[in-house]
């Protein structure tokens, strides 16, 4: 223990990095539910279950001695599969009707996934095995646990790709198209309906990765995501609802706010970190009320 | 010159109001067909009803083939391409990623790698400005946008809601001549909705004028420039 007010440049380095990597969690989580506000203009409650749900899947595929990367590829595969269903067995059917009744519905399937996981996989908590090696390594007389560089890394490297995707290709363009302008991208030839199946199925990919980084530190639970899934509320929405950019910046920013504000200042601690960061919160919103990226569309008629 | 377009008997309605009461039109192949009347006659919902935009009932065949109450992204695909009222452009993307949906109906980047440079031809400015937000282009600027994002698709048949709406008798110069252009230089059909009559006229060989939902008055536009009742509630003397 350091003396309260004792500033050591390496713990204040580590603080930050394992932020960095806690952040990196909340900025996947943020970016799925970036991804279906965009397409679906409702927040998905569920999207913190789903992630739960997928990480037990990954557990049992793991369980039948299947090794740790196929397992994660298996698990965002069927992952996509299952967004693209729930999208197209649950949401399809009260698309247009007001946005109230999907985010009711959202929060139904929250209370049921969560239901369903704990009757299929038994409440108790389980460990989870982490891909990287529980050590440290020594960068600038910073010690860094490898654990919190592979969690950054996987998290942004699957970041990196989506947007490649969105960028870059046809599908992701048209994507993007109907994210803007959903009737002119009917005009264009868009199987709009398949593109937002297609946005739950990335968002529940990204849910996926997000609660399989968690699960080493938080152990594997049925409520495990719920504190993270509000965390990657705030991101989103301190990064602006509907950018994600936002998203990403906002989880990062998150979670190094939040691990020095325990760390350093001391009525903070463990208990009031929620707290604290939603008091952060508010007032970026006071400030900026479309959130750090969001923006006001300025267009011509 | 063979038919490419026919409705026969088309009705709308926007809940319970009816819009169209039984249209019939024929659109032959690399003709420029104009439709004319008043506001609320039917001119957008008739386009509607084509690219599946609106609930609507009666026949109607392209290339042969009902298309009668196919989904509109269907009719896009089957080489309808509807440039709507308000243009319908993606404000947020760029003028470039606008050219690039053009081109999905066909397979993004084969039809673009083919396309881009005859659409260039016609709208040279496009080019230097391809990385531009479209939402930030001037009213005439996204119109032309709009419309080669619609040949972009090398369509079979180009609808067009009011191209002139907003914009400056020069700009609705431009864009007529470049439709005629198109039409003389490839054959494009074009379906052309318009208020301003004069120019509608000029630029299509025959018209329809919709009052009430119904096509009231028909014939080659020359003929109706000269017609009494066009001249008097649609030409202004």
């Amino acid at each position: 223990m350091t003396p309260p007010l004792a500033f050591v440049w390496s713990e204040f380095a580590q603080q930050v990095t394992s932020g960095l990597a806690a952040g990196a969690i909340y900025a996947s989580l943020a970016l799925a539910l970036v991804l279906i506000y965009q397409t679906t203009n409702v927040v998905n409650f569920a999207q913190g279950e789903m992630a739960t749900f997928t990480t037990y899947i990954a557990w049992t595929i793991m369980n039948h001695g299947v090794a740790y990367w196929p397992a994660f590829v298996l698990t965002l595969l069927i992952a996509f599969g299952g967004g693209v269903t729930i999208e197209r067995v649950l949401i399809r059917p009260v698309e247009h009707r007001p946005e109230l009744v999907i985010v009711i519905l959202t929060i139904g399937m929250l209370i049921a996934i969560n239901g369903l996981t704990g009757w299929i996989f038994g409440p108790e908590v389980k460990a989870f095995d982490s891909p990287f090696p529980n050590r440290s390594v020594i960068v600038g007389g910073v010690a860094i646990s490898i654990q919190d560089i592979g969690t950054f890394c996987i998290c942004l490297g699957t970041v990196v790709v989506l947007w490649l995707f969105f960028r870059f290709t046809t599908l992701g363009l048209a994507m993007r198209s109907v994210a803007f302008n959903p009737d002119a991208s009917r005009l264009m030839g868009v199987r709009v309906g398949w593109m937002l199946a297609l946005g739950w199925g990335f968002a529940a990919a990204l849910g996926a990765v997000a609660g399989m980084m968690a699960a080493p530190t938080v152990f594997l639970d049925p409520d495990m995501m719920l504190v993270v899934l509000i965390y990657a509320f705030a991101a989103a929405v301190l990064g602006g609802i509907d950018s994600p950019v936002g998203a990403v910046v906002g989880g990062l920013t998150l979670g190094v706010v939040i691990n020095l504000l325990g760390s350093y200042v001391n009525f903070v601690g463990q208990e009031l970190r929620l707290p604290t960061a939603l008091a952060v919160l508010l007032l970026v919103l006071v400030i900026r009320p479309t959130g750090l990226f969001g923006r006001v569309v300025v267009r011509r008629v | 010159m063979s038919t490419l377009l026919e409705l026969r008997g088309v009705e709308a309605r926007y809940g319970p109001i009816k819009a169209l009461h039984g249209v019939s039109l024929t659109v032959a192949e690399g003709e420029i067909v104009a439709l004319l009347g008043a506001n609320g006659a039917g001119k957008t919902t008739t386009l509607r009803a084509v690219s599946g935009t609106v609930r609507h009932t009666g026949e109607i065949v392209f290339e042969g083939k009902q298309i009668v109450r196919s989904k509109p992204d269907a009719v896009a695909r089957a080489g309808i391409a509807h440039v709507p009222e308000g243009r319908g452009l993606f404000a947020e993307l760029s003028v470039w990623e606008n050219l690039r949906m053009g081109a999905y109906v066909r397979g993004e980047r084969r039809t673009l790698r083919q396309e881009a440079p005859r659409v260039f031809k016609y709208f040279p400015w496009l080019e230097r400005r391809r990385d531009q937000q479209a939402g930030t282009l001037s009213g005439g600027e996204q119109q032309m946008l709009a419309l080669a994002r619609a040949l972009v698709g090398r369509p079979r048949l180009l609808m067009l809601d009011e191209p002139s709406l907003g914009l400056a008798p020069t700009i609705v110069q431009e864009i007529f001549r470049i439709v005629t252009e198109l039409n003389a230089d490839d054959g494009l059909t074009v379906l052309v909705v318009e208020q301003n009559a004069n120019v509608a006229l000029a630029t299509s060989a025959r018209a329809y004028v919709l009052e009430v939902g119904q096509v009231a008055i028909e014939g080659e536009s020359a003929e109706l420039r000269r017609h009494e009742g066009v001249r008097k509630s649609y030409l202004g003397y």
